[in-house]
């Protein structure tokens, strides 16, 4: 037979305003069990803890009841309480009977017989607690970041300045991701290049840093502190360890194909670095295109380098390490509009680009040096419309959310645009402006001034007619239709999730929204976790964000990695999910619906109704187990419980609640 | 109001706009067309356009449109529109800067508003101050409206409002001298 405490917290008056705890006490001590009932002013203060532990030893207590607040308000404090006595720390029960009964309701009459019932539940289930342990789990301080671009640099430049090695795992073949393909950032008009290529340098020269180009993340298993990641690096083709970097090889490549980088409108080599300041600043062989790879015959490249470092046979290089976290840096990419839009010719006129291919058009180092020229012939624009929301706020057809950075780039390009053009008419087709960020509404005011005309309406079609782009929207302003005849067309195209987001989403457990941006934790007060421990998120992946906000966010979760990092072991969570190897039929339902891939189907032999059988159990892995009990729901047979939550307790508190 | 193509707007129509925005003290490109002008306005129920939309019409170089639109005629000046905006346009002093533009062109958008201003003003300049039975008579003959407002004579005339007598102020020269140099400014300055 158990010893029961209960103990009702007045919390003030917050409680006992609305519960008359002195009757919930009385009725508690009726209660089978129940050995000691008592109240108290505020149980969680010290005084009150103090009466606890008193009672404890004086009633030669073995488990107790508080009621009280919330458990995520001070269950915690009362474990900690309990960890100085002889009763396990999990013998606890918390009734909550203040967020769910004396704030919600307004009287006595009603608040005291449900704080009752709420404390004779507690108590059913405090008879059934078993004392509970934790383990240590140690940390591998190690850190290992999945994309390169500025949120991915910046998080591990930050890991690597507290002293922890990063390793950083690039699909491309250089660092940069979309922000060194940018040509000014708003809105300080801020070079981009000239601010993330030194980054990219840092990133490069630093010696807690490693990194992995052309890489992809193969799997991934294990726990927080002790991933173990196996990342496949694609064959170079180049041996990077004697090229230097001359780049020979790449002006007598005969091969060339539209460049990446310059989203079209320049051409590249097949062995090429995809930009001049890239990092590593080494080519790579693009074996699609490379004459050599594809039909054996060139070579040219080989003959030319003066090191031998071209090595046509180069493999794959398939490694497994282990790291402590991982931060998902994986960022975003432009929405294909040509695919949606056929209203803005869909990709047949050339004159209508989007506002990446705007950006190298601008650029100094771009195709065209910085002119803004039209790709159909070369001339200068003398009227640009710029339309925004293409794909974003448009559920029909595309996304429903609003892409964030679109409103500021948009003014950005029409700024550099009447900047750079002289006489030059830009018109901004827009739905709202929206501009919140320090120094954001005054830039686009700015824009306003240099003679940007805003137009308040969505471009219906866009006509080409005799070279000119005739753009038909109306002015929701003057309330009348508009055309404008364009000779170059931006879109202002939305934001969606690296074509990787699903696979590496569900690789690591992280959960996807609609629109497959990853999720953090909690979208307020756990913006770069996931709900998996140990694996955080950083920039565009999370959501669409501009430049200032994914660096902050890099540095952020960089933190909570070096607050893992600080400690040597990490206590597990003893409310864990438990097979019962006896009940267990091996059905595998528990292993597919547990989000974080903490259960496996492991093959026991055993003796059963005198015979030794070998079949299949499932068993938890008490380090990636987050104790959500979705799988003590799927089991079947009944064999899975979650610890402190076992289905015995639960169905005493309801038999507590129906029966007494 | 027709689909307007914007390309077909010249240079020399974003020139006069700019003209009559310097003429008004104001920048067009300042106003984000938020309406609370057009709110506040409590002669909007009549206008043709109401004054967000006229300052738009100058936003785009639609000028033509502007310069024939009543709402400046319509405008009373009482000011509420350029004490509320949030961006400092004097939308008031944009109403003026129209009707001084169009009046240049030869337009009356509003023929009674141009009728009954310039007697006003003619009134104030020979008396020092506005005759209300010289107005209403000289209105009702040049504007055609002989009959407008007839049945408020007798009230007008029980309160003394209008009588045989023609009040003038102490100084009318004064007051004359004060309308010259006005009218002699032609509105080219603010």
């Amino acid at each position: 037979m158990s010893r029961v405490g209960v103990f009702v917290c007045h919390c003030g008056s917050n409680i006992a305003g609305t519960v008359d705890v002195e009757h919930v006490a009385e009725e508690a001590a009726k209660l089978p069990n129940v050995a000691y009932a008592t109240t108290n002013k505020y149980m969680c203060s010290d005084p009150g803890q103090q009466a606890v532990r008193e009672a404890i030893i004086e009633h030669n207590l073995d488990r107790i009841v508080i009621a009280s607040c919330s458990p995520r308000m001070h269950e915690a404090t009362f474990r900690k309480m309990l960890a100085g006595t002889d009763i396990n720390p999990y013998m606890l029960e918390i009734a909550n009977v203040r967020e769910q009964c004396s704030w919600v309701h307004k009287d006595k009459d009603v608040g005291t017989p449900k704080a009752i019932d709420l404390v004779k539940m507690a108590v059913a289930k405090v008879n059934y607690d078993a004392p509970l342990t934790t383990t240590t789990i140690p940390v591998n301080k190690r850190a290992l970041i999945i994309g390169g671009g500025i949120a991915g640099m910046q998080a591990a430049l930050d890991i690597a300045d507290a002293g922890y090695p990063v390793t950083i795992v690039e699909k491309e073949s250089s660092l940069g991701g979309r922000m060194v393909m940018l040509d000014k950032t708003f809105p300080t008009m801020d070079c981009s290049a000239c601010i993330c290529t030194p980054k990219m340098t840092d990133v490069g020269a630093h010696p807690n840093i490693t990194i992995k180009t052309l890489a992809e993340v193969e799997s991934v298993g294990g726990y927080i502190g002790n991933f173990e990641v196996t990342v496949r690096e694609k064959a170079k083709y180049v041996d990077y360890d004697t090229c230097t970097g001359c780049s020979l090889c790449e002006t007598k490549c005969p091969s060339k194909v539209d460049s990446e980088f310059d989203q079209g409108l320049a051409k590249r080599r097949a062995i090429y670095r995809p930009f001049a300041q890239a990092v590593p600043a080494k080519p790579t062989i693009d074996a699609k295109n490379c004459r050599k790879l594809i039909d054996g015959k060139c070579g040219v490249c080989e003959k030319v380098c003066p090191v031998g470092s071209i090595k046509f046979d180069d493999e794959d290089k398939v490694t497994t390490e282990v790291y402590g976290a991982i931060i998902v840096a994986i960022g975003y990419q432009l929405i294909d509009w040509t695919k949606i839009y056929g209203e803005y010719g869909g990709g047949r006129f050339k004159d209508v680009i989007s506002g990446l291919q705007f950006e190298r058009l601008v650029n100094a180092s771009g195709p065209t040096e910085g002119h803004i020229l039209r790709p159909s012939d070369n001339t200068e624009p003398k009227t640009v419309v710029i339309v925004k929301c293409v794909g974003s706020r448009d559920p029909e057809k595309a996304k429903s959310y609003c892409s964030r950075a679109c409103c500021m780039y948009a003014a950005k390009h029409a700024h550099q645009y009447l900047d750079k053009v002289k006489d030059a008419r830009c018109y901004i087709f827009y739905m709202d402006i929206r501009t919140p960020g320090k120094g954001y509404d005054e830039f686009y005011m700015n824009t306003q001034h240099d003679g940007a005309r805003y137009i308040r309406g969505r471009v219906s079609k866009i006509i080409n007619q005799n070279g000119k782009l005739i753009c038909k929207g109306e002015d929701t302003l003057l309330g009348s239709q508009v055309t404008v005849e364009a000779d170059m067309v931006v879109l202002e195209t939305a934001m969606v999730p690296a074509d990787e987001a699903n696979q590496i989403g569900s690789m690591l457990g992280i959960t996807r929204d609609k629109d497959l941006w990853l999720s953090e934790a909690h979208p307020k007060l756990r913006p770069v976790e996931t709900n998996s421990g140990g694996i955080y998120l950083a920039g565009t992946c999370q959501g669409p964000k501009d430049i200032p906000d994914s660096v902050a966010q890099a540095s952020a979760a960089a933190m909570k990695v070096a607050i893992l990092f600080s400690k040597d072991e990490l206590e597990s969570n003893a409310m864990i999910a438990n097979s019962n190897k006896n009940l267990c039929n091996g059905c595998g339902a528990c292993v597919a619906i547990c989000p974080y891939g903490a259960i496996t189907l492991e093959e026991i032999t055993a003796r059963e109704n005198s015979v030794m059988v070998t079949r299949e159990i499932s068993k938890v892995n008490p380090g990636l187990c987050q104790g959500c009990g979705a799988c003590t729901v799927a089991c079947r047979p009944g064999a899975m419980d979650l610890r402190g939550f076992t289905d015995e307790q639960i169905m005493r508190e309801v038999a507590a609640l129906c029966q007494w | 109001m027709d689909t307007t193509n914007l390309s077909n707007v010249t240079n020399a129509e974003l020139e006069a706009a700019d003209r009559i925005g310097k003429e008004a003290g104001v920048r067009f490109d300042d106003c984000y067309q938020c309406g609370k002008c057009s709110a506040g306005c409590p002669m909007a129920h009549a206008m043709d356009y109401v004054p967000r939309q006229v300052i738009r019409l100058l936003q785009l170089g639609i000028v033509d449109e502007a310069l024939n639109a009543k709402s400046p005629w319509i405008c009373a000046h009482c000011m509420v529109c350029s004490a509320r905006c949030p961006q400092g346009v004097d939308i008031t002093a944009t109403m003026l800067s129209v009707r001084r533009e169009a009046k240049r062109r030869g337009l009356r958008p509003d023929k009674e508003a141009d009728i009954f201003d310039d007697i006003f003003i003619g009134n104030v300049r020979s008396f020092g101050k506005s005759n209300e039975a010289i107005l209403a008579a000289k209105y009702n003959l040049l504007s055609g409206h002989l009959m407008q407002d007839m049945l408020n004579a007798p009230k007008m005339a029980a309160r003394g409002m209008i009588g045989p007598k023609i009040h003038s102020v102490k100084d009318k020269e004064a007051v004359k001298k004060l309308v010259d140099k006005a009218l002699s400014k032609g509105g080219e300055q603010k």
